[in-house]
């Protein structure tokens, strides 16, 4: 295969960035990609089978078939589990990754997360840390994350949110009955309503027209295409510079590195199974927490014996997600009114400053919920089968409402990906392996979270409530995060502020990897202003020829 | 609109599904839109000769039909709306054993013969015979020493009766009547030309 300047692994939030900012600076990149591309066409409103439930498969990859993990839950046992299995904690696969089916929430996190050791002190047990760069050197590649994707919403009410410079391009969507029911009830409790940033055309953007407000939107691809990722955005744009070449279901084996151990490229399975090499000056490695973790432990070297970046075996490490947790509240009203995406409406009040606590959570009324999502989910003591439980459904669906939020987790060296010395994938790589717990000051966190959801519930008129409590077992799922954990100390960390492996120049990891703590939001725009970030870093290095060999 | 009734009944749907795309488009049939249909058909074909056959089942024999029908039933019985069974519960897991739940055969076979083993210790029929009572009665056992199988048919039939009609279950959409919510009407597909170049 012909030489190109960089080769990007994975076509999510991440890499999808990288390839726009690269290509558009003039330089030639190869965008691998293990899944397909789908488009809006390829929309299947199947309650059954899409990203969030994913009882009979996943919509977006991977398949159940040759792509297992094995992970050892918290009482030590180990098993083998299915992507479309909650314990595999999956993201998807397939270009755009993520953000093809998100729900599409794009936080900016706060000017504390990136500073959660200055802020709370050292946490026996977690690795809690600072991130190298702060708030304000993101602001810029947060702005421009907003603009080329396109994000609407208005976070003007929340005075705890960090300095913005610009406002969100397009105005928040109109509000839905929960929406309308929640707000009072949070401005009488003295908190800070406002409207959730979303990923999500609420007029006509980019080309794109709006929402249409329907039932089907976490989990799903949109219809409409009204829903903003990387693959209607960037990713276009990239191929739109005659530079860039997306590979779709082609799956990487590993990094090379020469006899000096520098990167010269990654050997990947192309989508007839054969072996290919993709020579590049430099590697960008953006395939989500767990995956990009197994590929640098699976790229083993005379140089690099425990794989790419992991001298000092910490790569896969800090493993974490989101701990959701909030509350139920069922109304003497209908305060379901079948207006998707649901979420709307969102209070930060929480997110630090709670007494005795190192962080918190963004809360905001839940997704729009399908008939099956409610089945497991009625008043506690409902009966799970039979006449009462097909009354509890009729009586409970319209008039029920959920807060809840991502609990900012406490990371732990512990809970960590390692490659499984016996299970392979169908193309014989060794698969992740999961293990580790939460650490017990998020559950207790999570808890607190849950008391405030259901005060709020109350306030606003539920007659009854029940918390949603923190789950335990190792995190990750789709918010998964902090396996090369960014820093300035090579012992320490995996990458440093540009997101290059500390002692292998040419080989960057760009996505969620990279977070040393993840914040009390959704991370995806994060991931995105980081991309950002570290593209413009990977450019001054280009220009000043680092890079090229 | 043209997607949608092919889900909820397939060979006619399917049949329909040709004739609109056919009339919908001249000569610009794109490729995506050709393999649909042609997918369409085919299963159209296929459902149709299943019918033919001597069982109506995939998978299950008359005798699991009628076990399973029964024990659907109770978990979301017939009321002002239909029942799991009439809604097409077994339809749904008969065919989801011949795809996604290939694993779950063993557990089928053993859980309705188990349940029709019981049924006729306790009360001297097979459980499709007997009483609601009495069925009530035996699915409580199955929840209690026959865990692991009365877990799998709770699963199956919600998703069955709950999930989209597009599976076999949920038929006419009826468990979204039954909660007042509208079966989708399709907004988005209707102005979404996939002829003209420049759009998905």
């Amino acid at each position: 295969m012909k030489k190109v300047n960089a080769v990007i692994v994975g076509a999510g939030a991440g890499g999808g960035v990288v390839a726009k900012e690269l290509t558009e600076a003039g330089l030639s990149v190869v965008l691998l990609e293990r899944g397909k591309w789908y488009t809006a066409n390829d929309c299947r409103k199947d309650d059954l089978r899409n990203q969030r439930t994913t009882v009979l498969g996943n919509a977006f990859g991977p398949p159940d078939e040759g792509n297992p993990r094995v992970v050892v839950g918290v009482d030590g046992r180990e098993f083998v589990a299915l992507p479309s299995e909650g314990a595999y904690s999956n993201n998807a696969a397939c270009v755009g990754g993520g953000t093809l089916s998100w729900g599409a929430q794009a936080w900016r996190y706060m000017a504390q997360d990136f500073r959660m050791r200055s802020t709370y002190g050292a946490l026996a047990g977690s690795t809690l840390e600072d991130w190298p760069i702060a708030y304000d050197d993101l602001e810029p590649s947060y702005e421009k994350a907003e603009w080329e994707i396109g994000v609407s919403g208005d976070d003007s009410g929340n005075p705890f949110k960090a300095l913005r410079r610009r406002a969100l391009p397009m105005p928040p969507l109109p509000p839905n009955r929960e929406y309308e029911v929640m707000l009072p009830a949070a401005k009488r409790l003295g908190l800070h309503p406002f409207d959730i940033p979303m990923a999500r055309n609420s007029v006509p953007y980019n080309g794109r027209g709006p929402c249409m407000r329907c039932r089907w939107c976490v989990g799903f691809a949109c219809e409409v295409d009204a829903k903003n990722g990387t693959h209607n955005t960037v990713i276009p744009r990239a191929l739109a510079t005659g530079n860039c070449e997306l590979r779709t279901g082609c799956m990487t084996k590993e990094v090379l590195t020469d006899e000096r151990g520098r990167a010269t490229g990654v050997a990947y399975f192309d989508e007839h199974d054969r072996l290919q090499t993709q020579p590049a000056d430099f590697v960008v490695v953006s395939c989500a927490a767990i995956e990009s973790a197994r590929l640098l432990l699976n790229s083993k070297s005379r140089l690099h014996p425990r794989g790419i970046g992991n001298r000092y075996d910490i790569v896969g490490r800090n493993l974490q997600g989101h701990t959701y947790t909030g509350a139920a509240g069922v109304f003497d009203l209908d305060v379901y009114d079948d207006i998707g995406p649901g979420a709307g409406l969102a209070i930060s009040d929480f997110n630090h400053g709670n007494p005795g606590l190192k962080g918190g959570a963004m809360l905001a009324n839940e997704f729009i919920r399908l008939p099956i999502h409610v089945v497991g989910g009625l008043p506690p003591g409902t009966p799970r089968w039979g006449a009462a439980h097909k009354q509890a459904m009729r009586d409970y669906y319209k008039r029920t409402i959920i807060v809840m939020g991502p609990t900012q987790e406490m990371p732990m060296a512990e809970s960590r990906v390692q490659v499984d010395a016996k299970v392979r994938d169908r193309w014989d790589l060794p698969v992740a392996r999961l293990s580790g717990d939460r650490h017990p000051h998020t559950l207790e966190i999570g808890r607190a979270m849950c008391e405030k959801a259901a005060l709020w519930l109350k306030e606003a008129g539920a007659v009854r409530t029940w918390p949603l409590p923190p789950g335990r077992g190792v995190s990750g799922g789709q918010h998964q995060a902090g396996t090369s954990r960014m820093g300035d100390d090579p012992k320490a960390s995996v990458v440093n502020r540009h997101c290059q492996i500390h002692d292998l120049d040419n080989v960057f990891v760009v996505d969620g990897s990279v977070h040393v703590t993840n914040g009390g939001f959704n991370p995806a725009l994060t991931i995105m202003a980081v991309s950002y970030y570290a593209s413009a870093g990977i450019l001054r290095m280009w220009r000043g020829t680092g890079l090229r060999s | 609109m043209v997607w949608l009734s092919f889900h909820r009944s397939e060979p006619r749907g399917g049949v329909r599904l040709t004739r609109a795309s056919a009339s919908n488009r001249s000569r610009t049939v794109d490729r995506r839109r050709f393999l649909q249909t042609g997918a369409a058909a085919v299963a159209a074909i296929s459902a149709t000769s299943c019918s033919r056959s001597r069982t109506k089942w995939r998978f299950l024999t008359d005798q699991d039909g009628r076990t399973l029908a029964a024990l659907c039933d109770q978990i979301v019985p017939p009321d002002d709306y239909p029942g799991a069974a009439e809604a097409g519960a077994v339809e749904y897991i008969d065919r989801q054993l011949m795809r996604h739940y290939r694993r779950h055969r063993a557990a089928y076979r053993r859980g309705l013969a188990d349940t029709d083993r019981l049924s006729l210790s306790r009360f001297g029929h097979p459980f499709a015979e007997l009483s609601a009572i009495q069925q009530i009665e035996v699915v409580h056992n199955l929840e209690r020493e026959r865990r692991a199988f009365f877990e799998l048919v709770l699963n199956h039939t919600m998703q069955s009766f709950y999930g989209t009609p597009r599976h076999g279950g949920n038929r006419d959409a009826v468990s979204w009547r039954m909660l007042g919510i509208p079966d989708p009407p399709v907004r988005g597909r209707a102005n979404y030309d996939l002829t003209k170049p420049g759009r998905p």
